[in-house]
């Protein structure tokens, strides 16, 4: 059985009623149906474009176009974690530690996959790295930026309770820790939350996508309950280890707090 | 240590921040004074001095510089006290690394039953002193007080100056920056006047 194709006049179809909305924001001088017009035109040109680039690289399954595909990934990710800081650490470090924690743990996870549960041949295969690694690497971006935003807004508004607590002669580690576990916490609390409601609340989108292909319910629903996992893994690593860098980068190696290190 | 004297904690051709260089020293058992026009980089040098903002220059406790410990011991043993202390726990008593001495609590006019209570229910003027109580648990060498007594009244005030004395006569520096001449010349066995740029000069008489 196949999915029903859509055809482009289906796509001007539904745009329509979305132009209709826009129309009305105008309207009613809401301020957001430019806004609203303009990331419905990203949708579509990033989206076309992405599409196009898949269907090339897929028709040439080689290892060099998925790990170049997976590299532009990496950049974009990177680039919207930096993109979602108040304060950024000076000289590329936020860019770095950002790079770092999204490789280690979205790669890591990835690899997990396509290796030990699905076991594709080859493990590199476009058309089933490049969909696991988008998911994966879209949700450990979202916890990697959370917990470094959280812990760099939370340093410069707590200056004053961490610079006491160094002075009473705590470790910088100790005097930051309470920042560290509240950083922690708050990148984790949306996965945690997905987790809880997933398939009650929502209908996740690629198992949805897999149903409306044809594929069999409950084989749908193993990959997703895989992705979730691999999703709260990827995201809880990530956002661990960024945390961990970022506060050990808050200081200098007299165990100072070098707030000076950020710039908003 | 007592008795020989030595130049216990030496300052020499202290820059930091853009201040100084600073030069002085104390001998044990002292109580040095420090006064100045606000912003002229007194808390700063104080902060510098505890290791907390980078300096350059030469820095040396009983000949030990900061770099032979570790920052956390170094803070722990020239203990910098800010003027604002902050409070981050809930109950009072988990800001102590340590119980304090029961007397020294009583010295300060306070009860052991204040360790017991809430952050939110502490005046500025607890506050203050329970800020300095926490800090002497962990029985620092010198001293960094940052204006101690700016929140305290009259007798507060006077039982907190006894009770650095007292701290003081065993051997214990303290470097107090106060507005107050009055106070100074109460406290202090000598002291400097820091001009603005952090310019140190001694001081004859504080009036």
């Amino acid at each position: 059985m196949d999915v029903i194709a859509l055809s482009w006049s289906d796509i001007l179809l539904a745009a329509l009623p979305l132009t209709a909305l826009a129309a009305i924001f105008a309207w009613q001088r809401l301020g957001v149906s430019r806004t609203l017009l303009i990331g419905a035109v990203r949708t579509f040109v990033q989206l076309a474009l992405v599409g196009v680039v898949l269907k090339g690289v897929f028709q040439n399954a080689r290892p060099l176009w998925t790990f170049c595909f997976s590299m532009v990934m990496l950049a974009a990710g990177t680039w919207e974690v930096t993109r979602r800081q108040h304060r950024r650490f000076v000289a590329g470090w936020t860019v770095g530690l950002a790079a770092l924690g999204l490789f280690i743990a979205g790669f890591t996870a990835t690899v997990f996959a396509l290796v030990a549960l699905v076991g594709v041949r080859p493990w590199w295969s476009p058309q089933y790295a490049i969909p696991l690694l988008g998911m994966i690497l879209g949700n450990t971006m979202t916890g990697i930026a959370l917990g470094m935003d959280t812990l760099t807004q939370n340093a410069w508004k707590q200056r004053a309770v961490i610079e006491n607590r160094l002075a009473l002669g705590q470790p910088a580690s100790e005097a930051v820790a309470d920042l560290r576990r509240e950083s922690v916490r708050t990148a984790m609390t949306p996965i945690i939350n997905s987790l809880a409601v997933c398939g009650v609340v929502s209908l996740p989108g690629m198992m949805t996508g897999q149903i409306l292909s044809g594929s069999d319910p409950l084989a749908a629903v193993r990959y997703q309950m895989m992705i979730m996992y691999l999703i709260a893994t990827g995201a809880g690593f990530g956002n661990l280890l960024t945390v961990q860098l970022c506060a050990r980068r808050l200081f200098d190696n007299r165990e100072r707090l070098r707030l000076d290190r950020l710039r908003s | 240590m007592k008795g020989i004297c030595v130049t216990a904690f030496e300052v020499r051709e202290l820059s930091y921040g853009g201040f100084g260089p600073v030069t002085f020293a104390m001998h044990e058992g002292e109580i040095v004074g420090l006064s100045g026009p606000s912003g002229c980089g007194k808390t700063r040098l104080l902060r510098a001095l505890a290791d907390m903002d980078p300096w350059d220059g030469h820095i040396a406790l009983q000949g030990c510089a900061p770099a032979a410990i570790p920052a956390s011991q170094w803070r722990q043993r020239v203990a910098y006290v800010p003027a604002e202390s902050q409070w981050w726990f809930d109950e009072v008593g988990e800001h102590f690394p340590r119980t304090p001495e029961e007397a020294d609590l009583h010295a300060l006019g306070l009860d052991s039953e204040v360790l017991g209570w809430p952050v939110a229910r502490l005046s500025s003027g607890e506050k203050q002193r329970l800020g300095l109580l926490r800090t002497l648990v962990n029985r620092p060498a010198v001293l960094l007080l940052d204006e101690p007594t700016a929140h305290l009244d009259a007798g507060h005030t006077q039982a907190l100056e006894a009770l650095v004395a007292g701290r003081c006569a065993t051997g214990v520096m303290a470097l107090w920056v106060a507005h107050d001449p009055a106070q100074l010349t109460r406290v202090a066995s000598r002291g400097y006047r820091m001009a603005a740029g952090g310019v140190l000069s001694e001081v004859d008489t504080w009036m």
